[in-house]
């Protein structure tokens, strides 16, 4: 890019470059391309080229706090003899991720109505620790019993049981840690999740995080060689510079400016001053969507392409329908 | 080359381990239990009574029990501090003693009869938590980390103080408030404390004490001390040029008195005692006895006299006299009060021992009496003295006086106020640092900076930074980690023994003036002179040899005073020492090798005091020392060295990461702050049920702490979490130390926490045989549930246990006969509703519900629990006295973000670091950093820890910039920040100060009933006070009907008729002085304006008000 953002030894140098370059939609689509670079079953990591930071921005945002996803927010507590307050446990099992796919779901139109195969799933878990429980743990220093979210059983409601499996809806962890228990203590609860944004709480976050960061761009202005080739590379990430050794100096080149974290560790050394510039990208985003598992990271990133362009056309179709006054 | 003692700090640990954190509380009451309470029934073992010459009493071998409690009809069984907590008892334990006694001319013997109970320390020898292992601790619902040192009276946590006092027997010169120069001892002993002044006034040298109507003469008492001739008074003080000059005025004036003999001396002194006045006859003899008796037991009652040869007396106060007049040419011989080596710190059981010698000696002058009342009386049966034996006066007596915190012992006319303080189980951080807390008796309203300043001396032994601020700044004192004090020897004779041994020679054996040689040193033992010496290094370097070979106590101190020209032995109670390597050679003893075995189990430390390698120094030997800070510092000269650097810092300041780091001030502020920070209190804190308990659902370990952190169990029980932060500016809302959080995090647990709050109801029986009762709650008819007010109720009328109880729902529905005195037997059988009630604008949970009995009723507590979510205006602090007001919470979405995808938990605005100077904070924000990337915890350590180059460097090894300043992207337009942004963990502590326990406001509401104003403070729903501050600003503004609508209209406004003739009030529209009606105006006015006129009226002053058209 012509403008990049420069980052300077005390302070990062932003010049405007696209935000004041007018919109051109045939230029945005000859250069706008998505290309993924890793994925997984709850990563994604992919770059987002030739689009303004607003845009790249606006999805990292919605898919923070706008996509959905089903979470535990009711609980009814019928036995909680623990040492966990019945407060507690509830904030703990509102955390606890669900496997449930949310688009299966309906947000709930009123909070108090009963719950039903629509908006709602219904799990329970009833245990209770016998000194023969404690005993029987493997790991004998184990003073409590613990309780994980493996004790956790779905409870279908209405047809629910014809269209999911427990392996649909149930917990994605069943190693997380709930309470643990002392012999002749019990929990028993009925826990109730609904839909939601997680605008009203962050346990409605389909994502553990999702952010990105601008491509780096390392140029070297001039050559560098011998020893602080080799303080130049230990100053990146492994694999940022490379040596190649011609006619036996080592000299260093940029192999891939794209593990560069912004350490900017080479500020450190006088020897560079003025002999390298580190820049970013404007329009290059490479973003990484770790999903929590209810929901492929993809799909995340396209619900929160759905719901950017509902919100789009919402405010044009009212910007259309105002009145002049 | 000194080898470099690797891990010292072990040490420490060691040491706090073995000893305990506060054992000088548990030690002190352990030495009253075990040598003072025998002590003090010895001394006053004896009954006897003036009716029968044959009548005795004898009290013999007294041992204490272990804590009971009485159940009623004569039932007592063990009890734990837990149960004395729940119930509202007293934990204490029954006083055996034999008694010897006669009856009708017999003598019996009973054995183990109780006279009294006696309140017991936690974790002292007496108590049931003694020497427990965990598991049993456990059992009985005891928390393992519990520091114990407190008492329990009556169901609440009691601790007794220590206190700090001038120390006594000490000779001390300095100048008065006149300027005058004093010489001054505080002569203590068992039973008499008395102050005995020397000073020079006009040239002469006069000897004062409270007891003698005016001075007298220095000449003259030593007269009378039996020192008659001129000479020998002027060679016991000294015989050089600057004394003679002094003397001879006195000299002078001792002729001109006509004074010459001893008797003469001895009556002139008798007319100036305060006295009753004596009969005539035998008047002589009488006051020579009298005066006899003021010489050998009140005047410096602590030198012992025999059959009145006071030898020893006239020698200590001509050494007093020596040391004036030396210091008045020489203002440096002055000694400073403020030197903590002329104090003593008094610990708990020395102020029970006071109180128990008083209730015992009270004790026993009734049964006495009661034996003179009974004894002469014919009676039926014999006079049985047992019978009389009350065991309540000194339960009583101890309990009040724990209870309280007022000792009151007429004898020593101590009058004390506030000696127990309630345990403050804010966190636990403020329950253990209210251990070593040293109170001083200074008056906390005087504006001296003498006793508030930090004195040299207090080096090690008393934590530079905890002390309040203000009024009590550098007043309240709080012991360092090491310190430790002492309490009474038993080696007072073996050490007096060997000091003779030694080559020390009685004063009697040399001719007066000799022992003002130079090469003399006097030998002064516990403020007595016990001889003089003149080999004096050989003699105090073979007594230090015999204390390192453990012939006495390890606690005797031994110093050598140049100045003084004497050595001082030092046994006593109250003093502050401190563990020292022992240096020998410019080679610390203690090697690595033993540290080794020590880590290895294969020794403990207190071997290595045994076998000398550490050795306790008080504040008076320091001074003969040459303590090096660490090996590097050794020289050939070097006696001791320092265990561990941070060790001078007190539990509280030991909690902050790089407080070397860091302006003094702000650490001070963070010893406040650490005691207001909530966490989790104690590992029973669910098992307590407290007036109130904060406490946070996810504590963490901060992730930079330093080496005392688990010295003092802090990662056990600790009271904060490590945000993650960034230091920058955001939104505005962040000025003024506000703080900015992340509502993901805030959803996710950060800072969440929780109140319990308690209420409790007794149900008591009445003389009428009538009791309180409890009665269900009543059901609505309509819907046939309880009405509002009833709903939290189970059918026993108590709320059920995880029950929501809102504003004004009954929690226990009481119900109070309504006649109870014994006139009514059989009146009016009925109940009133007397029910407790829930207030509070938020709801809460019923947590736990107890009900027990009491010694003479039922007793219900409930315990209340309410989550506490961070919200705008809860306060938060760092642990560097930062501490600010949540400004704003954020979503998670507009929260600047780095390129690894790490969003903070917390903004902080960068204005705060530039004027607090808190570096430290600036580090362990660095260190947190490196400790998360490399997976372990960072060493912050006073004077030591981690270095912030080490630290760069794991942080570029981790791919991060070295300086910790990150890329933020803003979370709102997305764009890279300008700036590099400092972010990293920090840990951070929720205080208690929360919005929900101060959210006020008012529109309408209760008024008090004499002045109908509004009433005051949020907890009677009051009003917003308009004070005078805001009332002057509506007038400088002129805004005066605004003024007559805030002060008048919405407060306590009240139409009023007058009578515009009379200008006196009139009553509906008749005015009763002039006996007309169209004379009245009705007129608005403050009622309480109205009522002060009134009030004028009834005591004869007649305000009149005269009216005036508007108009006019």
């Amino acid at each position: 890019m012509d403008n990049p953002i420069i980052m300077n030894k005390y302070s990062i140098e932003r010049t405007l470059g696209n935000e004041i370059k007018p919109y051109n939609y045939d230029e945005f689509v000859k250069n706008f391309k998505i290309n993924i670079i890793s994925r997984s079953d709850n990563d994604l990591e992919f770059d987002l080229v030739g689009i303004d930071v607003a845009v790249a921005n606006s999805l990292r945002r919605v898919i923070i706090s706008e996509v959905p996803s089903m979470a535990i927010e009711k609980v009814h507590i019928y036995q909680n003899t623990s040492y966990i307050l019945d407060e507690i446990l509830a904030h703990r099992l509102g955390l606890i991720p669900l496997k449930a796919d949310p688009r299966q779901f309906k947000m709930k139109e009123d909070e108090n109505s009963e719950p039903n195969e629509h908006d709602s799933l219904v799990y329970e878990m009833k245990i209770k620790c016998t000194k023969k429980d404690l005993d029987a743990l493997a790991h004998k220093q184990f003073i409590s019993f613990p309780v994980y979210a493996k004790h956790i059983k779905w409870l279908p409601l209405g047809n629910q049981k014809d269209i999911f499996t427990e392996k649909d809806v149930g917990i994605i962890s069943d190693d997380i840690l709930i309470a643990k228990l002392r012999p002749g203590q019990e929990i028993e609860l009925k826990m109730f999740a609904v839909k939601g944004i997680p605008k009203d709480h962050a346990k409605f976050q389909s994502v553990c995080t999702a952010w990105y960061r601008m491509m780096p761009n390392i140029k070297l202005l001039d050559e560098i060689k011998g020893n602080d080739a080799v303080l130049l590379q230990s100053c990146f990430p492994k694999g940022v510079i490379g040596l190649k050794s011609v006619k036996g100096v080592l000299i260093a080149f940029v192999e891939d400016s794209r593990k560069d974290n912004s350490s900017r560790n080479v500020f450190r050394y006088k020897q560079f001053d003025n002999k390298i510039l580190l820049s970013k990208i404007q329009d290059h985003f490479i973003f990484t969507i770790e999903s929590v598992g209810a929901m492929d990271p993809s799909l995340i990133f396209l619900e929160a392409l759905n719901i950017l362009t509902r919100k789009v056309n919402s405010a044009s179709e009212s910007a259309l329908n105002q009145t002049e006054i | 080359m000194v080898e470099v003692l690797r891990d010292k700090e072990f040490l420490v640990k060691e040491y706090l381990e073995t000893r305990g954190l506060y054992s000088h509380h548990i030690n002190s009451f352990n030495a009253f239990i075990d040598s003072d309470l025998k002590k003090i029934i010895q001394q006053n073992h004896a009954v006897r009574s003036d009716a029968d010459p044959n009548f005795y009493l004898h009290f013999k071998n007294v041992t204490v029990g272990h804590p009971q409690v009485d159940d009623g009809f004569n039932v007592t069984r063990n009890v734990t501090p837990q149960e004395c907590r729940l119930r509202d008892l007293t934990y204490c334990a029954p006083i055996y003693v034999d008694i010897e006694y006669v009856k009708s001319g017999m003598k019996y013997l009973r054995k183990g009869f109780i006279i009294g109970r006696l309140p017991i320390m936690l974790r002292s020898n007496r108590c049931c938590l003694y020497q427990k292992s965990d598991a049993e601790l456990a059992k009985m619902k005891e928390c393992i980390y519990d520091s114990g040192g407190y008492f329990i009276v009556k169901g609440t946590e009691k601790v007794i103080l220590m206190q700090e006092q001038p120390a006594k027997n000490k000779i001390l010169v300095e100048k008065d408030s006149n300027g005058v120069p004093t010489v001054q001892v505080m002569s203590s002993t068992v039973d008499k404390k008395s102050k005995t002044n020397i000073i020079f006034k006009k040239n002469l040298i006069y000897v004062c004490h409270n007891a003698l109507e005016e001075n007298i003469p220095f000449v003259i008492f030593m007269k009378a001390l039996g020192v008659c001739s001129d000479q020998l008074i002027l060679q016991m003080v000294g015989t050089e040029f600057a004394i003679m000059n002094q003397m001879y005025p006195c000299f002078l004036e001792g002729s001109k008195l006509n004074i010459y003999t001893q008797k003469q001396a001895l009556r002139f002194i008798g007319d100036r005692i305060k006295k009753m006045g004596f009969s005539s006859e035998d008047y002589d003899s009488r006051v020579i006895t009298e005066v006899h008796d003021f010489l050998s037991t009140v005047i410096l009652a602590h030198i012992p006299v025999t059959n009145t040869n006071y030898h020893m007396k006239a020698i200590y106060t001509s050494i007093m006299v020596r040391r004036l007049i030396f210091s008045l040419s020489n203002p440096d011989l002055f000694d400073s009060k403020d030197y903590y080596g002329n104090k003593c710190l008094d610990l708990p059981g020395s102020f029970l021992s006071l109180l128990f010698d008083d209730t015992f000696k009270r004790f026993t002058f009734e049964l006495k009496s009661v034996a003179d009342k009974n004894i002469p009386k014919v009676k039926a049966t014999p006079f049985d003295i047992i019978k009389y034996i009350r065991t309540d006066t000194i339960t009583n007596a101890l309990v009040f006086a724990i209870q309280t915190g007022n000792w009151s012992i007429k004898r020593f006319r101590m009058e004390r106020h506030g000696v127990t303080q309630v345990l403050t189980r804010l966190s636990y951080l403020s329950a253990i640092g209210m251990m070593t807390r040293v109170n001083s008796q200074f008056e906390k309203s005087r504006k001296v900076s003498g006793p508030r300043s930090l004195q040299p001396s207090q080096f090690g032994m008393l934590c530079p930074s905890d002390t309040p601020e203000g009024e009590a700044c550098g007043l309240i004192k709080n012991i360092s980690l090491l310190a430790h004090v002492t309490t009474e020897s038993e080696d007072d004779d073996a050490v007096l023994q060997l000091a003779l041994n030694l080559g020390v020679e009685p004063v009697g054996l040399y001719s007066v003036d000799d022992l003002h040689e130079d090469y003399m040193y006097l030998i002064i033992f516990n403020g007595n002179i016990i001889g003089s010496t003149n080999k004096c290094i050989d003699f105090v370097d073979k007594f230090r040899r015999c204390r390192r070979k453990g012939i006495f106590s390890k606690f005797i101190s031994i110093y050598i005073s140049e100045r003084h020209k004497c050595i001082y032995i030092n046994s006593g109670d109250g003093r502050l020492c401190r563990p020292y390597l022992v240096v020998e050679n410019g080679q610390p003893l203690l090697t690595n090798a033993h540290i080794d075995d020590l880590k290895r189990g294969y020794c403990t430390f207190q071997d290595f005091i045994d076998q000398s390698l550490i050795e306790f120094i008080d504040v008076d030997e320091e001074n003969n020392c040459l303590i090096a800070y660490n090996e590097e510092k050794i020289v050939p000269e070097t006696t001791h060295m320092e265990m561990a650097p941070f060790s001078i810092l007190g539990i509280c300041a030991s909690v902050i990461p790089f407080p070397h780091h860091n302006q003094s001030p702000r650490n001070t502020y963070q010893c406040a702050m650490g005691k207001q920070a909530i966490g989790t209190i104690a590992l029973n804190y669910q098992h307590r049920i407290d007036t109130l308990q904060y406490n946070l659902w996810y504590t963490h370990i901060p992730m930079v702490h330093s080496k005392a952190v688990p010295m003092i169990n802090y990662d056990k029980l600790p009271a904060g979490q490590n945000a993650t932060i960034a230091v920058m500016s955001y939104s505005g809302y962040d000025i003024e130390d506000a703080i900015i959080l992340n509502k993901a995090s805030v959803d996710r647990g950060f800072g969440r926490g929780g109140t319990f709050r308690n209420s409790k109801c007794f149900l008591r029986h009445y003389p009428n045989q009538m009791m309180d009762s409890i009665q269900g709650p009543i059901i609505d008819n309509a819907t046939k549930k309880p009405i509002y007010k009833h709903r939290a109720l189970e059918n026993d009328g108590i709320a059920a246990i995880g029950q929501p109880v809102f504003d004004k729902q009954v929690t226990i529905n009481k119900a109070t006969p309504k006649t109870i005195t014994v006139e009514d037997v059989g009146g009016d059988r009925g109940f009133k509703e007397t029910p407790l009630y829930y207030k509070g604008y938020d709801p809460s949970y019923v947590d736990k519900v107890m009900i027990t009995s009491n010694s003479d009723c039922f007793l219900i507590k409930e315990n209340f629990r309410q989550p506490r979510r961070p919200e705008i205006g809860d306060k938060f602090s760092s642990r560097h006295g930062q501490k600010g007001v949540v400004g704003l919470i954020v979503d998670q979405e507009d929260m600047p973000f780095n390129e690894v995808g790490i969003c903070p938990d917390l903004i902080m605005n960068p204005h705060g670091f530039p004027s607090r100077m808190t570096v430290g904070k600036l580090i362990e924000l660095l260190a947190g950093k490196a400790g998360v990337l490399e997976g372990k915890f960072q060493d912050g350590s006073a004077f030591g820890g981690a270095t912030v180059t080490d630290i760069s460097n794991e942080l570029q090894k981790h791919n991060y910039n070295y300086l910790g300043k990150d890329v933020l992207y803003c979370g709102i337009d997305g764009r890279p920040m300008e700036a590099y942004i400092y972010s990293g963990p920090v840990f951070y502590q929720r205080l208690k100060h929360m919005v929900a326990d101060k959210i006020h406001a008012r529109s309408r509401g209760p008024r008090v009933l004499l002045t109908r104003q509004p009433t005051e403070g949020r907890s009677k729903d009051g009003g917003l006070r308009m004070g005078e501050m805001e009332r002057d600003c509506l007038i400088a503004y002129g805004a005066s009907m605004l003024i007559i609508e805030r002060l008048m209209l919405s407060s306590d406004v009240v139409e009023m008729d007058v009578c515009k003739l009379c200008g006196l009030f009139s009553y509906s529209g008749w005015c009763h002085m002039c006996q007309k009606s169209n004379s009245v105006c009705r007129i608005k006015m403050p009622y309480a304006c109205k009522l002060l006129f009134q009030e004028l009226q009834a005591m004869s002053i007649v305000p009149k008000i005269s009216l005036k058209k508007y108009c006019d």
